[in-house]
């Protein structure tokens, strides 16, 4: 008896030491870059061109891309996950096609992020010949991030009774009329949440803008969804891989400006998670 | 009016949902598109298993042989370490540790996974990289080890995520059931829940093999690129996504290189759909 106990707390001691393990780097991480990189988070950091092949001046056109990027991903992603959730969810029966649906969904999810970058200049900077423009950036990353907002959409929508939808049709509301004024209000705070974590990830992403929008050095602003541009993850890889001597400082704060804006989007969507939690009263 | 307004959304809604398909057969028809224009120049296994990846060379030599055993090496680096510490942790967390840790660590797990993996290439090239150096007196510190330690933490949030989801849907009475005859909490953890959760544990070690031999730019930051048959864990190696982040900027359109990335395309997209699959799998065995 002793024995079983003693290893017990032989067992938890190891599960312990290995979740620490896990768990120590993130936040030693997380410290390093705050430390060596917010003493270069200065207003002139943020908002100037950068100069001198990059080795001094700021990171504003990196920032800049990222925003329009994520904005363009949102403007294709979120409209398509929404209705392709409503309808998995609202609509579809369950049968082969359903399952079809789910399959590629769950391949989409998984497929390398390197290969979208090759699909996206395939397809949209060579075929359909929008060469290397936000445009293309912003269609990759959409095509990308589209499983994630499915997903949680599919999610959000699943949780709100299946009483609301039946008093709904009892009242003699159609489909889309239930869907429109009894689901989607219900669920709107699991679909925001869900859809912010998507961008955030498509913010932070490197590998599928390499070939389809991102500059490696283009010291203005775009002028144009057709104009290629500068992306603050892109940029991190120059800096600390192609452009010898860049001062650790400007390194490490172009990271702390990335890993703030993906940051900044996690927690709103926590901070919505969590007050969606408190109100909900099912 | 209303019957119309109900038609147009009932096959918008159907078309979206479609779209997902269309997407996938679009990425594979681009990848074969381009990809098999390669095998008019070398044939299948040539690529597959030569020695040589040379491919500006002339005349070039397309064998993707180091670069396939390359992402294996790292990819089994990275599994031998994350899958141990995965399941450790995932049992910690949901069997364990008192609620207000619990809580710490699951903001902590989403937190790495919300660190870009550009970022964990750069912080393993200003840590790890010099770190290993020294450790092992190597002549650089950017190589297969640190890809799979890196990659390791890559692949833990999905692990421990998915391990732990299991372990939460192992039903209430297997473990009253097992402490009731009298099992310590340990052996009801290791007899009774992990065995019922199997099938969820599959299932995350196939989504961490996929998360990791998809993974490019921090790989390709912190193995060194050396597209040679690898040797041994402490040399540097260059998997298939780090070759194509790697290459591809400079590759001419049209030409042998530029078919080949995309035919390392291909192999990366089957693999990926393979190692899905498979987790789906054991997913949907693990509700049945």
């Amino acid at each position: 008896m002793r024995d079983t106990q003693r290893t017990e707390r032989i067992a938890f001691a190891v599960l312990l030491i290995a979740t620490i393990i896990v768990i120590i780097p993130v936040g030693l991480i997380v410290l390093l870059v705050l430390w060596r990189g917010l003493p270069a988070l200065t207003p002139e950091f943020l908002l100037a061109m950068p100069r001198d092949g990059m080795r001094a001046g700021g990171i504003f056109p990196a920032i800049v891309g990222t925003f329009y990027l994520t904005l363009g991903t949102a403007a294709f992603a979120i409209p398509f996950g929404i209705l392709a959730a409503i309808y998995l969810n609202e609509y579809a029966g369950q049968n082969w096609l359903t399952r079809v649906i789910e399959i590629a969904i769950i391949n989409l999810a998984g497929v390398p992020s390197i290969v979208y970058g090759l699909f996206g200049l395939g397809l949209f900077v060579t075929f359909l010949g929008f060469g290397a423009s936000i445009l293309a950036g912003s269609l990759t990353l959409s095509i990308m991030t589209l499983p994630v907002i499915i997903t949680a959409t599919r999610e959000a929508l699943s949780t709100v009774p299946r009483s609301f939808r039946e008093v709904s049709f009892s009242l003699g509301a159609s489909r889309w009329q239930t869907v429109r004024h009894v689901v989607l209000p219900n669920a709107i705070p699991g679909i925001l949440t869900g859809t912010i974590l998507g961008l955030s990830r498509a913010a932070g992403e490197t590998a599928p803008i390499l070939f389809t929008v991102a500059a490696f050095y283009l010291p203005r602003l775009p002028q144009s969804v057709y104009d290629q541009a500068m992306a603050l993850p892109y940029h991190i890889y120059v800096l600390s891989t192609q452009v010898p001597n860049v001062s650790v400082k400007i390194q490490y704060g172009t990271v702390l400006a990335l890993v703030l804006m993906v940051f900044l989007l996690n927690i709103t969507a926590s901070v919505i998670r969590a007050k969606f939690r408190k109100r909900k009263t099912w | 009016m209303k019957k119309s307004v109900e038609f147009i959304i009932e096959k918008l809604v159907l078309l979206s949902g479609i779209a997902s398909i269309v997407f996938v057969i679009l990425i594979f028809v681009f990848l074969l598109k381009e990809g098999l224009s390669l095998f008019g120049e070398t044939n299948l296994f040539s690529f597959l298993f030569g020695k040589n990846w040379y491919p500006i060379s002339d005349p070039p030599q397309f064998g993707i042989l180091p670069l396939i055993l390359g992402s294996l090496l790292v990819t089994l680096g990275a599994i031998v370490i994350a899958v141990p510490l995965g399941i450790a942790a995932a049992v910690y967390v949901a069997e364990v540790a008192p609620v207000w840790l619990r809580d710490i660590l699951k903001s902590g797990i989403e937190l790495l996974a919300a660190i870009p993996s550009i970022v964990l290439g750069f912080i393993g090239i200003v840590t790890l990289a010099p770190f290993l150096k020294n450790v092992f007196h190597l002549p650089s510190g950017l190589t297969a080890l640190a890809g799979s330690i890196m990659l390791a933490f890559m692949a833990l949030p999905t692990i421990v995520s998915i391990i732990e989801d299991a372990i939460v849907s192992v039903p209430k009475n297997y473990r009253e059931g097992s402490l009731a005859l009298g099992a310590t909490r340990w052996q009801t953890i290791y007899r009774v829940i992990l065995p019922a959760a199997s099938s969820g544990i599959l299932a995350a070690i196939m989504l961490g093999i996929g998360r990791v031999i998809g993974e490019t730019m921090a790989v390709l930051m912190i193995t060194g690129n050396a597209a040679v048959l690898p040797t041994s864990i402490l040399q540097p190696v260059r998997t298939l996504t780090a070759t194509i982040a790697a290459e591809m900027g400079e590759a001419v359109s049209g030409s042998g290189h530029y078919y080949s990335l995309f035919a390392i395309g291909i192999i990366l997209f089957i693999f990926s759909f393979i190692i899905n699959l498979l987790a789906d799998f054991f997913l949907h065995r693990k509700r049945a």
